[in-house]
């Protein structure tokens, strides 16, 4: 078993991950909303914050519920429209539910060489995506390509939320993946 | 004012007065460069990129985005300018759904028009194979996102004159699309039917709903007696796709040409008018005489209408509760004229023939029926019955003239220039002063209220009073004048609204272009043809006058209301989801394990909703919203209530409204959280095995 030193950290930092997530989505969905309303409040309502309140509404829900969208539309004194178009401009902004956990896949350069694309289809087996599906059905993941994560010295990387997990390969992503879902596994059956 | 500086335009001198960009000068000097984006009622925006003219010494400059400068010397058509012109118009028929034949817009699109005039013969690029789908969902208008140049005309049209914005830009890049919130259907948002957008569109991603067809089958099905209705506004543009000027009154002609395709009896909707000046004239001094419900907003525009519904609800009371001239000709029709006839309603087939594309929605509203059955069964615009009197190959330019058909084809000069903006307001002036002083009306013109400008303002001395009068064009400015009313910086008796520019004129469904001066020549003829008829007021029609004494007794009387009046309310504007607040699992962390919590065999829990819709919101749904939780919260009641946010329960007049099981509470004002607690939500989750009450029934804080 080629069980190394940096794959013990990989599993200590997947517990933190966990840990950390979960505490931040303890709160109901009341709380959120109530959120969205200090984010209104703080920006006074201002349609020149739209980007900025839509940044953070994000930030609470992961995504832009097409509901809160009409909210802050109705808040701001701006016909939904106008909200919908900047929302669907900016590519930094998910219209669609994210996965608690966002994983995104270097195929850049430096990784394809290394083997980004094996990497990458071990992840969609594992997490049983068929082409085209990005999120998976308990909306726990997500999974996206991106073109460079600044840490090519460490192809083919992953970066899993704010994590980056470097020299992966299908078989170490696969573990990542098992770690994961085991320790959410855990924390549902302690709730 | 010429002030001496100019431009050279191909070698012309130009003197510049004052115009605001290069493209007004250029035109001005007789050379029509093309556009798709350029309207001079819109601001600029500078995309289409047709208008490219070269500067000596600037290179290439969009014109209508380019102030002109003393001394500029311009080229409109060198080499290089031609042959980008043409390149840019392949470009976008690379992007465009070329199905030409088949369009609904083919001889009349902009796109076709510039690609044959600018010798296009030939498009290098292969056709897109993205088929996007087409949206049918509205009565009025048909959107193909295919077909779409993305010059943005029919946003700015929506947002700026109409200051709605139901349409606008979405995506980026090559995924850039022109569509309503959320990718959703035309019918399911706050679109109010005016059709300006089709109006504005130069190809045919936006066009006017076509109901042809089903007027072809009521004439052709033996069992129904078919009617026509021709408003006022049709008559001065239906002659525009025949060769006459705009303008030109063609009454007799299309009179003619619809008895010839075969309509058994051809009416007008200026009696209809005649009849609703009668009906507005006595509910207006009625409420002028006991000071309730001013200013009294007019009711013949529905896009207007729905307008209201959806954002000033606090002023729907004031609109007149008389029905448009269309709902009142189909409501005498199927009560009073089928039976005259000895037929049943729903033998007696109503076409209406509008300017309007609204007016296909109005025909619609469930509350305009006799006995079930539509009292206006199919609208028509001046395109769609312009194209019938084509199919049929009528040769309309030779046809003799022809008069209405008795009783309902005999209007006054009132009814006629009820299709002008203006005209309504004046018509009701020409009968209430008779009204209110009892004395002859000597002239019959206020000129005061005449005219293209968008709003316009007059006082009228009557029986020793004031008549303070607004008259306002464009949804865009009656929502600056109904600002301005709600703020109390604004006081009038009586306020005439019409949606589109210039009034029915420049209505949706009218022949393009429908520029303005197309709309102020069409309104100069409904005056003229004002003056031609004898009797200029409504109160002198005859006929409307047997119509009281043989049915409808007198103007809003009981039997008038039954037939004539209706009653409005507000409106949602937008469908959508909830926001769920507790006690459902949310749609993200921990989802698949709260599903097991929710199916644990518990009773079912109470449904409470409370409305964050704007009216709601303003008087301070929110804070309703978080003292409901904090109250739930203090009656141990949070694991038996699922709470959420929504969207509207149509009673934004006496907001903030909450339900509870269905059943909606109105007036619930932060303080009255808890008592809404107490009396709806604990009998019912203490019976919430008890049947839930009708989702119609409706209790209001304000009545303790």
């Amino acid at each position: 078993m080629p069980e190394t030193g940096v794959h013990q950290d990989i599993h200590q930092e997947v517990q933190d991950d966990v840990h950390d997530v979960g505490r931040e989505a303890d709160g109901l969905a009341n709380r959120r909303f109530e959120k969205v309303n200090e984010i209104l409040e703080k920006y006074e309502c201002d349609r020149a914050a739209l980007i900025s309140i839509l940044q953070e509404v994000q930030d609470e829900y992961r995504y832009l519920p097409k509901e809160i969208l009409t909210y802050v539309a109705t808040a701001l004194g701006l016909p939904p429209a106008k909200v919908y178009g900047v929302a669907t401009f900016y590519a930094q902004f998910s219209l669609e539910p994210q996965g608690k956990y966002v994983i995104r896949a270097c195929d850049g350069t430096a990784c394809h060489v290394r083997g980004s694309q094996p990497v990458l289809r071990a992840i969609c087996n594992k997490l049983k995506l068929k082409d085209g599906e990005r999120t998976t059905r308990d909306l726990m993941f997500t999974v996206e390509t991106v073109s460079c994560l600044g840490a090519c010295g460490l192809a083919p990387v992953v970066m899993i939320n704010d994590k980056i997990y470097g020299q992966m390969t299908p078989e170490k992503v696969t573990k990542v993946l098992d770690d994961i879902i085991k320790a959410e596994r855990r924390r549902g059956e302690v709730q | 004012m010429i002030n001496g500086k100019k431009i050279i335009v191909d070698g012309q001198a130009v003197p510049l007065d004052g115009e605001e960009n290069l493209l007004e000068v250029i035109r001005k000097a007789g050379i029509n460069l093309p556009t798709f984006c350029y309207h001079s009622e819109l601001s600029v925006y500078g995309a289409c990129r047709m208008c490219l003219v070269e500067v000596e010494g600037g290179g290439l400059v969009a014109a209508c985005s380019t102030p002109p400068r003393d001394g500029m010397v311009i080229r409109t058509n060198t080499e290089r300018v031609r042959r980008l012109r043409r390149i840019i118009i392949e470009l976008l028929l690379a992007n465009h759904n070329r199905d030409c034949t088949t369009c609904e817009k083919s001889g009349a699109c902009k796109l076709q028009d510039l690609a044959m005039q600018l010798g296009v013969r030939e498009v290098r690029l292969g056709q897109r194979d993205v088929r996007l789908p087409v949206d049918k969902s509205s009565p009025a208008v048909v959107r193909d996102p295919n077909k779409c140049i993305l010059c943005g005309d029919c946003v700015r049209m929506c947002e700026e004159v109409q200051g709605i914005g139901v349409l606008d830009f979405a995506f980026r890049g090559s995924r850039v699309v022109v569509t309503p919130a959320f990718n959703k259907n035309m019918a399911e948002v706050d679109c109010v039917n005016c059709g300006q957008c089709a109006a504005v569109c130069p190809t045919g991603a936006l066009v006017v709903k076509s109901e042809v067809d089903e007027a072809w089958k009521a004439i052709h099905d033996p069992k129904k007696t078919v009617i026509a209705q021709i408003a006022p506004a049709v008559r001065v543009a239906v002659g525009e796709a025949f060769g006459m000027p705009p303008g030109e009154i063609a009454t007799g002609k299309i009179v003619a040409a619809l008895r010839r395709i075969g309509f058994d009896k051809v009416f007008d909707t200026c009696f209809a008018a005649d009849l609703t000046v009668m009906e507005e004239t006595a509910e207006f001094t009625e409420r002028l005489a006991k000071g309730e419900r001013l200013p009294q907003f007019t009711s013949c525009c529905p896009a207007w209408v729905k307008f209201a519904e959806q954002y000033y609800p606090g002023l729907v009371p004031n609109i007149s509760t008389c029905r448009s001239p269309q709902q009142m000709f189909g409501s005498v029709a199927k009560k009073f004229y089928a039976r005259s006839l000895g037929i049943k309603p729903e033998d007696l087939f109503v076409i209406s023939v509008m300017p309007c594309t609204a007016k296909k929605f109005e025909a619609r509203r469930p509350e305009f029926n006799t006995g079930g059955v539509r009292d206006v069964d199919l609208v028509l615009t001046t395109q769609e019955v312009t194209r019938m009197i084509k199919e049929s190959g009528i040769s309309f330019e030779e046809l003799e003239v022809d008069s209405f058909d008795a009783p309902f084809g005999f209007a006054s000069g009132a009814g006629i220039i009820f299709g002008v903006t203006g005209g309504v307001a004046e018509a009701v002036l020409r009968a209430a002063y008779e009204k209110l002083t009892g004395k002859a009306l000597s002239d019959v013109n206020f000129v005061e209220v005449r005219g293209m400008k968008s709003l316009k303002e007059a006082t009228v001395e009557a029986g020793g009073r004031e008549i303070r009068l607004a008259v306002v064009n464009g949804l865009g400015a009656a929502r600056d004048l109904l600002d301005k009313i709600m703020r109390g910086e604004a006081s009038y008796d009586l306020v005439e609204v019409m949606a589109c520019p210039g009034g029915c004129v420049g209505g949706g469904g009218q022949p393009v272009p429908n520029t303005r001066e197309a709309r102020e020549k069409r309104g100069r003829g409904l005056y003229a043809a004002d003056k031609l008829v004898q009797l200029r007021k409504s109160q002198d029609n005859p006929v409307v006058t047997s119509l009281y004494g043989k049915w409808l007794d007198e103007p809003n009387g009981k039997e008038a209301h039954k037939a004539l009046h209706t009653a409005y309310s507000s409106r949602r504007r937008i469908s959508g989801e909830d926001i769920e607040l507790t006690g459902q699992p949310g749609a993200g962390p921990g989802a698949g394990t709260a599903e097991d919590g929710r199916c644990d065999g518990r009773v079912s829990k109470v449904d409470v909703a409370v409305c964050v819709g704007t009216s709601c919101y303003l008087r301070g749904a929110y804070n309703v919203l978080q003292n409901l939780i904090d109250e739930v919260g203090r009656a141990g009641l949070s694991d038996r209530v699922n709470l959420h946010a929504t969207f509207c329960f149509e009673r934004c007049d006496k907001g903030p409204s909450v339900s509870v099981n269905g059943r909606v509470i109105t007036g619930v004002t932060p303080d009255k959280a808890g008592w809404v607690v107490e009396n709806f939500i604990r009998p019912q989750a203490a019976g919430s095995q008890s049947s839930p009450s009708s989702s119609s029934s409706v209790d209001s804080a304000m009545r303790r």
